[in-house]
């Protein structure tokens, strides 16, 4: 009994299909914008080994590393309003999940990208009588950032295929609207093969693109 | 070096100590160096004169006692002094930082930047001279360290000697009261350490102030105007180069130099 495939149900959806990679396209430019300037803020911050720093924001990053991003995204669309006793919109609650999921990774990748540099390029640059903010700015962060782009692409792209668990919450991504469509056409053979290959399409190039990078860094 | 007037002191140290934990590193030592005087340190591995020197430019954090370098006088208490209490900080540390030059063993030229790139980064940075104004000074003395044609080079298209060389001339570029040489040759080819020396014996014939750490027991005894001997974080003797380095009346000293008679003895570099 072989199953007869029809995409042409697909298309006639065209519009539907845009408006969701355009909400998934969204999230991952957001939610990695928003993870990035919290772990600059925050890579910078641990920086300074003062304890009642430092101690909070680790204590943030492995909270968020080491529970599951849909545990996160769930606890933050139902939770978190009641917990702050205030309305937030579902698309605000879930990114927010989001986007601190991206910040403790970004933090990590900021810091480790300052703390490789060589010791002796800091000394380097102290000994010729620059202040901290000379130093970071001309001789560390130059040095640092080329290393932390290749694993923030990275985590960039792993973020873009987490919008899918937004599904969950009702945003209406491209997941969420291939089970809208899976529900008007009962043809979810058909669907979900289509979202799989949407995400291929976007990720794939980026993939590629990020490999080459992470090769001209290590030149 | 004739004159010892106070006026002519460039660098005095005293009782300076600089302890990690229950280690202590530097136990109490004193130095003073003359304007245009070439001081060489000597001793055996982990004898604390490395640490010594970069107490100096306060690269370390001394634990107690008095440094004076130029006009400026910091001190750190007798011991048990509050570790750092006395530390400059922020600005005002870099500024004291900026009158001393340092080079170190392993180099550490800034890769991102070319030769040029590197000599201009004090001027620039930290003395915010104009662009233009710094290629000159960088420019000059990458030409007195024979590196004219390796302007555009960066540092991983140099060998270790050209390396060395571009950063005493990134050292000079601030025009430092002081330089301080922490065992520059020791992580060169030993066809490379000349090259590095004689840069160095130029900048002492010029006059310039220099803290000299090394193993290079012929460039102590031709360029030396007072040798240093530490051992376990103190000073052991002191005194003219040749007479230490040839006639030592410590017995610390004498089994030290033991080891190096040959190259003392031996040519005139």
């Amino acid at each position: 009994m072989a199953y007869k495939w029809d995409f042409g149900l697909i298309f006639s959806y065209a519009n539907f299909w845009a408006k969701g990679l355009g909400i998934t396209l969204a999230y991952s430019v957001g939610t990695v914008l928003g993870g990035l300037i919290i772990g600059v803020i925050c890579g910078m911050l641990l920086l300074y080994k003062r304890k009642w720093l430092t101690l909070p924001i680790h204590f943030y990053v492995e909270l968020f590393r080491c529970t599951p991003l849909l545990v996160q995204i769930v606890w933050f669309y139902y939770a978190l309003p009641i917990v702050l006793s205030v309305e937030l919109p579902a698309w605000l609650a879930a990114g927010l999940g989001l986007t601190l999921y991206m910040g403790a990774f970004a933090t990590e990748i900021f810091r480790g990208g300052i703390i490789s540099i060589d010791k002796g390029q800091w000394q380097a640059a102290r000994a010729l009588g620059m202040t901290n903010g000379e130093m970071m700015r001309n001789i560390i962060l130059p040095q640092a950032i080329k290393r932390m782009v290749p694993p923030f692409v990275n985590q960039s792209i792993i973020q873009l295929k987490n919008t899918s668990l937004l599904y969950v919450v009702a945003v209406p991504d491209l997941m969420y609207t291939g089970s809208i469509v899976v529900s008007d056409t009962f043809r979810p053979l058909e669907v979900y093969t289509s979202v799989a290959a949407m995400y291929f399409a976007i990720l794939y190039p980026l993939t590629l693109w990020a490999k080459r990078m992470e090769a001209k860094v290590d030149q | 070096m004739t004159s010892n007037g106070a006026a002519d002191v460039m660098v005095r140290v005293e009782g300076l100590r600089k302890s990690y934990g229950t280690v202590e590193a530097v136990r109490g030592v004193s130095l003073d160096v003359h304007r245009g005087q070439v001081v060489v340190v000597i001793g055996p591995s982990g004898c604390g004169k490395s640490t010594f020197l970069r107490c100096i430019n306060l690269l370390e954090t001394p634990s107690a006692g008095t440094l004076r370098v130029g006009d400026r006088t910091i001190d750190f208490g007798t011991p048990p002094a509050d570790k750092g209490h006395a530390m400059p900080r922020g600005r005002d540390l870099a500024r004291f930082r900026a009158r001393i030059g340092m080079v170190f063993q392993q180099f550490d030229l800034f890769p991102h930047m070319t030769a040029l790139g590197n000599v201009m980064s004090g001027p620039v940075i930290v003395k915010k001279v104009r662009e233009a104004e710094a290629e000159t000074i960088a420019r000059n003395l990458l030409a007195k360290v024979g590196l004219a044609n390796f302007t555009a080079r960066f540092p991983r298209e140099l060998s270790g000697g050209q390396q060395q060389r571009v950063a005493i001339a990134r050292a000079m570029a601030m025009e430092p009261e002081l330089m301080l040489f922490d065992e520059v040759t020791s992580a060169l080819d030993p066809e490379l350490v000349g090259e590095v020396l004689d840069v160095m014996k130029e900048l002492a014939l010029e006059g310039t102030t220099m803290i000299v750490v090394t193993h290079e027991m012929a460039f102590a005894r031709d360029v030396a105007d007072h040798v240093v001997v530490m051992d376990q974080g103190q000073v052991v003797e002191q005194g003219v180069a040749a007479e230490v380095l040839l006639q030592p009346k410590n017995a610390r000293t004498v089994s030290f130099l033991s080891r190096f008679h040959s190259t003392i003895g031996e040519r005139k570099a």
